[in-house]
């Protein structure tokens, strides 16, 4: 059983880990909305991208939903001191490309972006 | 099996610009760091076409597959000492590609920019399924700022001054009904929440339970404390699989902390929560529908008073709130009432999440501050009416609720504002409709929605809905008479009055309201056999175009029914006695030859 002390104490260690490890996140939505668009297979997808390519300062991992559907399979790239980037209909094929441009080479992958509405 | 691989381009552009000696320059390197058995450096013949500019090389490093362009010898030494060695990636060698893009993350949006987040505040940002994730943004601070520092009647005032009102339907104030549920005196009191969402369209509830499940259980200890209750139900449909695995996952890594169960946060105070799975049923969204199906009973309601306050779940003092209405308590605790109130209308304070759906561009979960004006929620939010179509209604409160007319339009959305149009709030299903939506139609698709969720415990509701629905599809069918509106309109009144629970009694909003509105309608699929909006297929008629029909055989070949008729090189005839009005004529019809009406 934890007091009311130590749920600060584990607040603040989460935060202060972040800030440690400053690791790059890529969040997918994995609510029943991206399931039902396919964002189970981008999610493996992505993990086995991450895996392969050895990338030891990448996460990988789940949200619940954004409230945007019809751009479903969503996925949300965090790089430490960076604006987040949102990805939009993501498919199991260019999921990588996210990992590859994004991730690895530093070039945001335009063409995957929400459109300006 | 080499733990990285360098591939140094040395096709012609990159040769002239000195490839090999970066290549070599590698090779070294690699060697005086005696990594030869773990990192291989090759160089490729041909031309790897990548070439970025003219200054340098071409450099692939794996398995990572960072490209690096204009590298040159001294670069190739820091390749190796950060990126080899350290695993950073070299970011200034990278190979820039893109412009930056002018709307970079969803937040930026319109469809965003209007939303104000409070209820889904965490969705879709935190791992529902990471316990440290949600108190790192504060979650459960606002359980033991009420613990600590609060009496229960403060828990209450405090919600009261907010102006809370339930998110699932009725409205009805939460900190009142809270209170009801402190002054009971019994020796259990039970905290429930309804997470059954029936309403179809519906989905702001299980994206709540998927996206941020800790908030709910939050929210409910601290309702628990307020009344002095032990024990808590989450009642969840089992169509909601996510959702209920979500849930227990959060139960499981609460009670582990201690959030849940003896003695939470060391204050003395105990409380634990389970699920209860719902089958599915419509009517056991209805509160007392709901503590029955609980109890293990046939999910049927029975009259109220007494209310669940006084006696709910096996006889005893009971509240039951929403899930949305849940996720409004910790933010309303930690920011305070003012906050809260100082979003919203006068009588509906704070925020409504609506699901967004039918004729819209942008369909999805959209929080809004009462108030917002329905304009607002379509066209900027909801970024206007697809294919440049008119638009004609919005159907909000499900089948519950009722339409709003495109010529009520700039209404600003809030509890009251919506009775007094003839619809209601109803749990947020938000359904738009263009000029291709008849609204007798729609009526009729809601109807048959209550006509089979009905329990059929009272009379008015398991026969006089079933009625009025034989009465629409009369009318859809070009079979009524005028009478018949008159007889719809005496029905629709009799069973809102007599029904036993709000199913029943809210059934015939959906007709009541396309009556008041869009009477019109009805009348010409009465009068002139027409359904203007040419839905109602039994009053379509497909005819042939004499002038353009060059007697292709084409529709009468492909028509299921041997309707068509005629001689080849001659304009054909559809008999209507066969027709069924599949419309399949239409379609293979290589000469606009068939006409619609
Ligand atoms: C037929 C029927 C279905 C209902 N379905 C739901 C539902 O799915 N979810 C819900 O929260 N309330 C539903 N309600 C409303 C509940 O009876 C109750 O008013 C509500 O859960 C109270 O919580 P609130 O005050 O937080 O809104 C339904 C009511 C009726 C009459």
């Amino acid at each position: 059983m934890i007091t009311l002390k130590e749920l600060s104490e584990i607040k603040e260690r989460f935060i202060e880990n972040g800030k440690k490890e400053q690791k790059i996140n890529i969040v997918v939505g994995l609510a029943t909305c991206g399931i039902a668009a396919g964002a189970k297979a981008v999610y493996n997808r992505l993990n086995e991208e991450v895996k392969a390519r050895n990338l030891k300062n990448v996460d990988v991992k789940i949200a619940g939903c954004i409230g945007m559907c019809r751009l479903e399979p969503l996925v949300e790239v965090y790089v430490p001191g960076e604006s987040k980037v949102t990805y939009v209909n993501v498919t199991e094929d260019n999921a990588a490309k996210i990992v590859n441009d994004h991730i690895v080479n530093g070039n945001i992958v335009t063409e995957m972006l929400v459109e300006k509405d | 099996m080499y733990r990285a691989n360098i591939l140094v381009c040395c096709g012609a552009e990159c040769t002239a610009n000195n490839a090999i000696q970066v290549y070599n320059t590698f090779e070294e390197q690699i060697k005086a760091y005696k990594l030869e058995k773990d990192v291989k450096v090759l160089k490729t013949s041909e031309c790897l076409e990548l070439c970025g500019n003219n200054e340098g090389v071409v450099v692939i490093v794996y398995p990572e597959g960072a490209y690096y362009v204009g590298v040159k010898p001294e670069d190739a030494k820091e390749i190796v000492s950060q990126h080899i060695i350290k695993g950073k990636i070299v970011k200034r060698l990278l190979k820039k590609e893109k412009e930056e893009a002018e709307v970079k993350s969803i937040e930026e949006t319109n469809f965003f920019k209007k939303q104000k987040r409070v209820a889904l505040k965490n969705s879709g940002l935190i791992d529902p399924e990471n316990i440290d994730e949600y108190i790192a943004r504060d979650g459960y601070q606002a359980l033991g700022k009420v613990l600590t520092e609060m009496k229960p009647q403060d828990v209450i005032d405090l919600i009261k001054e907010s102006g809370l009102r339930g998110r699932g339907g009725g409205g009805f104030p939460t900190g009142l009904k809270w209170e009801f549920a402190k002054k009971s005196q019994s020796d259990k009191k039970y905290v429930c929440c309804n997470a059954d969402e029936g309403d179809p369209g519906a989905f702001m509830d299980r994206s709540v339970l998927e996206g941020d499940p800790h908030v709910l259980l939050e929210a409910m200890t601290i309702a628990a404390y307020s009344i002095g209750s032990d024990q808590g139900y989450i009642y969840v449909r089992a169509e909601y699989p996510v959702a209920v695995k979500r849930l227990n996952i959060a139960i499981e890594q609460s009670r582990k902390y201690g959030l849940l169960g003896k003695n939470i946060l060391n204050t003395g105070f105990n409380f634990d929560i389970d699920i209860r799975l719902g089958a599915g049923a419509f009517v056991c969204g209805e509160e007392t529908a709901l503590m029955t199906s609980i109890e293990g009973k046939r999910g049927e309601p029975r009259p109220r008073p007494p209310f669940p306050a006084v006696k709910g779940l096996f006889g005893k003092p009971t509240i039951l709130n929403n899930v949305e209405t849940y996720a409004n308590i910790p933010p309303i605790i930690l920011f305070g009432a003012k906050w809260f109130s100082s979003m919203g209308t006068e009588k509906s304070k704070g925020t409504k999440v609506f699901a967004l759906g039918g004729k819209i561009k942008n369909t999805g979960l959209v929080e809004i501050p009462m108030g917002t004006t329905l304009k607002d929620v379509i066209y900027d939010i909801g970024g206007g009416i697809p294919d440049g179509k008119k638009f004609k209604a919005a159907q909000t409160g499900g089948p519950s609720g009722g339409c709003i007319p495109a010529s009520l339009i700039d209404i600003k959305i809030d509890y009251d504002n919506l009775v007094s149009i003839g619809s209601m709030m109803g749990s947020g299903g938000l359904i738009v409709m263009d000029e291709d939506n008849c609204m007798v139609d729609i009526a009729k698709f809601f109807l048959e929605f209550t006509v089979d969720e009905s329990c059929g415990k009272c009379t008015p509701c398991r026969i006089g809905n079933k009625r009025m629905y034989e009465i629409l599809d009369k009318i859809t069918k070009g079979k009524a008479k005028m009478e018949d509106l008159d007889k719809l309109e005496e029905l629709a009144l009799y069973i809102k009055e007599n029904s036993l629970c709000g199913l029943g009694q809210t059934a015939p909003n959906p007709i009541l309201s396309t009556l008041r509105y869009f009477k019109d309608e009805y009348i010409a699929h009465i009068k002139e056999k027409r359904c203007p909006a040419g839905v109602c297929k039994q009053l379509l008629r497909y005819t042939i175009l004499e002038d353009k029909c060059i007697g292709c055989t084409r529709c009468a070949r492909n028509c299921p029914t041997n309707a068509i008729s005629g001689e080849v090189k001659k304009p054909h005839f559809i008999d209507q006695e066969k027709c069924i009005k599949c419309g399949v004529c239409m379609k293979e019809c290589k000469f606009q030859a068939i006409e619609r009406k």
